[in-house]
């Protein structure tokens, strides 16, 4: 087959966003605002990406409803949740510049729930010490995705939608554009760019339980890998406490956080409230110990403590499934979740109207009448494309990484609310890095024909082998080996079988083929995904089986309890000479002094001012 | 327990194409999407469907289903008798791609022509101040996940005829989500009237009716709107045309 390179459709541009979700968007917006011509492919159609899922809210210490909230309680309460493996200067760097990014949504049209004084009105959530997510009832994902999208429309950015990345391409070092495919017609497109940006989200595809849409499949771990830059943290993958456990056709379906943070509680067969008995001895000097207290919480009495259902994810999901395997499970196999004995039917309607609805009509439970039942669900990817912290540029010169696809800013656990805030700072971060770093450039960096043609072949393949593996089946087995080796609690064992099993996966992968033509071919797509599957997955527990402790989301049965020596390390992945994936421990940089003093501070001297009352605040 | 179900799917793509039977076993608590998706999986590799959350927040499944406009993820397999066979189409007012998806780009289209928020300034602090009873009609609107059911429906825009002359009820929430907005500074009036049509819209709630969100669209969004535009070009045979028979008059 002769293919001519100069026959492709091609578009050249200073900067490709990979991804149209909260974080890609953000990017784009910001490097066009900067003058620099942006090109953003999106999987789907816009405004239909990922973040449309979240629900709960955006955490930015703007101190509307608690005026104590301020960046260094922020950043001492991500620190914790992260268990204390966050590169430091991106939690201070997110913890700092939220509340500028929430307020310059509103410019662009976001309308957030209100103060009963006109101001944007702010949550509580598991682990934020005070009221912090800026939210719109539990559809925040949604307002953020649409406010982007209209602002993002009128800035000169060029979408491709239903255009998928396939590769991306290098010259030399450097980054020189990607290749990638309209879905609709199955026509490839060469876009020649100075430079990239990653912003694909995680990948919790690559597990049956998982509260994430078709399009999380590892595109930007697998691209970046493939390219030459570095994965690190991949062992970090959060399991969300609460989502849908019946029917089983819509197990793993998010349910809010925002359902404790306004009051519900967390109960077992018998009707006990069992997270008093799961409090982690970091956590007990800041948690209710009682019924009484929990209950004087959320009623407003400042002096009582938070509630034990508000403990971190990590925290709430282990509880939840140790409950389960004790024999205490709800009918399903989950716990109970009780709004409906807590709050008032009319006040549940208004600031759950989502999860009223999806429980109503999908599951047939009126939650303001009855308890839910909810499990833990694979939700979100702490780790991710390895990248500096100030401009999000990865070690290959001109790619970037920010939002979920990017790692460093949620340690080895994510705060809930953290997320849309994340995708925003780390956002604009990005596209900022960017379009420094393609003005800095001369000449644009041009790709070879021989890789564009590698990248070609590589998916063509699939389509014209005579026949082969169903791109389906192989998915639903990797589902099988990821559900058995690398879950919520991880051992030797099982993870030297999973990566055996995705090893095995992968070589039937080489043989995949999709029937019918390249035309808006989901069999197609579908086995494309895959090799961003298995790379991501084999990266997950390669560096599982790495990390010999327990710590935020990941936990080791044979090795419990955080290892004083492992928070010194962060797992790093990447590409060997030979093709195969090589893991390895690299000390993280130090601590500013002042955020140290921080993270680790008593409270009281915290918010007194004995401690970080010097701190830099810009 | 399962039970096996009988689906005619519409297969095809710009050129043509026709309902093609499938037998599909069905769990229970599935919804249509689920089945879609098991036939894909199992019997047609390449059968396109468009779809994302399955959680009925992005408004991507959108299809008709035994005729009327849906969203296939929230459809329960239920809500159908037990014999019934179950026929599943791409919505009707854009072209088909191929089979059970649609071209939609008009929509973005349109979406563009519509000016975004002119924000009043800031107060001294720095602050926009907003009362939540003045943005709760404006946040119904937002909560619109552009499935364009209310789209697929319009009598103004389903056979397409009417496309150039009228925007459709997903714009007019959001131009209504604009024109109410408390610190929208911009005048919309006019071109609601002479641009986008708001007098087409016969106010037969059918986009109402359809909406998965339940948004009010035709009380809470179009009529307003109308009112605004007749109160500006005080016209009384419009208004009162509009108001007995729900007939408008393009001037």
């Amino acid at each position: 087959m002769s293919l001519d390179i100069s026959e492709l459709k091609t578009i050249e541009t200073d900067i490709t966003v990979i991804g149209a979700g909260g974080a890609g968007l953000r990017a784009a917006i910001e490097s066009s605002a900067q003058g620099l011509k942006t090109v953003v492919l999106s999987k789907s159609l816009l405004g239909k990406a990922h973040t449309v899922m979240a629900e709960g809210g955006m955490a930015a210490a703007m101190g509307n409803v608690d005026k104590r909230d301020n960046w260094k309680v922020h950043f001492r309460d991500t620190m914790r949740g992260g268990k204390f493996l966050n590169l430091w200067r991106m939690a201070e760097l997110h913890a700092k510049q939220a509340p500028a990014r929430v307020k310059e949504l509103e410019e662009w049209g976001a309308v957030f729930d209100r103060t009963k004084e006109g101001l944007i009105s702010q949550r509580n959530f598991g682990g934020h010490r005070y009221p912090r997510l800026a939210h719109v009832g539990d559809r925040t994902g949604l307002e953020l995705i649409r406010t982007l999208q209209d602002h993002g429309v009128h800035q000169g950015i060029d979408f491709l939608m239903e255009c998928t990345a396939l590769r991306l391409l290098k010259d030399g070092e450097r980054v020189a554009g990607v290749l990638a495919y309209y879905r609709e017609t199955g026509r490839f497109v060469l876009i020649r760019s100075r430079a990239v940006i990653l912003a694909t989200g995680g990948a919790g595809k690559a597990w049956r339980v998982t509260s994430n849409s078709w399009e999380y499949t590892g595109d930007g771990t697998y691209l970046a890998y493939e390219a030459g830059a570095e994965l690190m943290d991949l062992e970090f993958t959060q399991f969300h406490p609460t989502g849908m456990v019946w029917p089983l056709s819509v197990r793993g379906i998010l349910v809010t956080e925002g359902v404790r943070g306004d009051g519900g509680i967390l109960l077992n067969k018998d009707g006990k409230r069992f997270m008093f008995d799961y409090v982690p001895e970091r956590f007990a000097a800041e948690t209710a110990d009682t019924v009484d207290e929990a209950t004087r919480w959320l009623n407003g009495d400042k002096n009582a403590r938070r509630p034990p259902e508000l403990l971190t994810r990590d925290v709430v999901a282990r509880s939840i499934r140790a409950e389960i395997k004790a024999g205490r499970g709800s009918p399903h196999g989950g716990a109970f979740l009780d709004i409906a004995s807590r709050r008032p039917a009319d006040f549940i309607k208004r600031r759950l109207p989502g999860m009223y609805h999806q429980f109503k009509e999908l599951a047939e439970v009126d939650i303001t009448k009855e308890p839910m039942e909810v499990g833990p669900t694979l939700h979100y990817f702490m780790g991710g494309v390895r990248v500096d912290a100030d401009t999000q540029m990865t070690r290959v010169p001109g790619l970037f990484a920010c939002g979920e696809c990017g790692a460093g800013m949620h340690g080895a656990n994510r705060l809930g609310g953290n997320s849309l805030s994340d995708l925003i700072v780390f956002g604009t971060l990005a596209g900022k890095g960017a379009a420094d770093y393609a003005r800095s450039l001369g000449a644009s960096p041009r790709a070879d024909d021989e890789q564009i043609k590698v990248a070609i072949r590589g998916a063509t393949e699939i389509l014209n082998r005579e026949s082969g593996e169903n791109p389906y089946l192989l998915h639903e087995k990797l589902q099988d080996v990821m559900e058995e080796g690398v879950g919520i609690v991880r051992a030797e064992d099982e993870l030297k079988q999973g990566i055996r099993g995705i090893e095995e996966l992968g070589e039937r992968a080489k043989n995949m083929k999709a029937a019918g033509t390249s035309q808006y071919n989901p069999g197609w797509h579908e086995a494309l995904s895959m090799r961003s599957l298995l790379v991501t997955a084999e990266a997950v527990a390669r560096s599982a089986l790495m990390r010999q402790e327990s710590r935020g989301a990941h936990t080791r049965l044979d090795y419990e309890g955080e290892r004083d020596e492992w928070v010194k390390y962060n797992i790093v992945c990447r590409k060997s000479p030979d093709g195969h994936m090589e893991c390895e421990k690299v000390l993280r940089p130090p601590a500013a002094p002042y955020l140290e003093e921080i993270a680790n501070s008593k409270i009281e001297d915290l918010e007194s001012g004995k401690v970080g009352a010097a701190a830099p605040n810009d | 327990m399962s039970t096996t179900r009988k689906f005619k799917i519409w297969r095809g793509d710009a050129q043509g194409g026709d309902f093609k039977e499938f037998d599909v076993d069905v769990d229970p608590g599935m919804v249509v999407l689920d089945v879609l998706h098991r036939v894909q999986a199992r019997q047609a590799n390449d059968l396109a469907i468009r779809w994302n959350c399955k959680a009925g927040k992005c408004g991507s499944c959108s299809m008709e289903i035994n005729g009327r406009p849906r969203l296939s993820c929230m459809t329960r397999m239920n809500v159908f008798g037990p014999d019934e066979t179950i026929t599943v189409q791409p919505l009707k007012a854009f072209p088909v791609i191929k089979d059970l998806v649609t071209d939609v780009s008009w929509n973005y289209r349109q979406n563009k022509r519509i000016r975004p928020l002119k924000p009043k300034p800031r107060d001294a602090d720095g602050e926009h101040r907003m009362y939540q009873e003045d943005v709760d009609r404006v946040q119904e609107f937002r909560k619109c996940i552009e499935c364009y059911l209310c789209q697929d429906t319009c009598h103004v825009l389903r056979d397409r005829g009417g496309q150039d002359r009228f925007v459709g009820p997903r714009f007019m929430i959001r131009l209504a989500s604009l024109e109410m907005h408390p610190l929208d500074a911009d005048d919309r009036i006019p071109e609601i009237r002479k641009e986008f049509g708001s007098g087409m819209c016969n106010i037969t709630r059918c986009c109402t009716e359809v909406c998965p969100e339940h948004i009010n669209i035709t009380d809470n969004a179009i009529i307003p709107l109308k009112e605004r535009v007749v109160d500006r070009y005080f016209d009384p045979i419009v208004y009162l045309g509009q108001k007995l028979f729900g007939i408008s008059k393009r001037r």
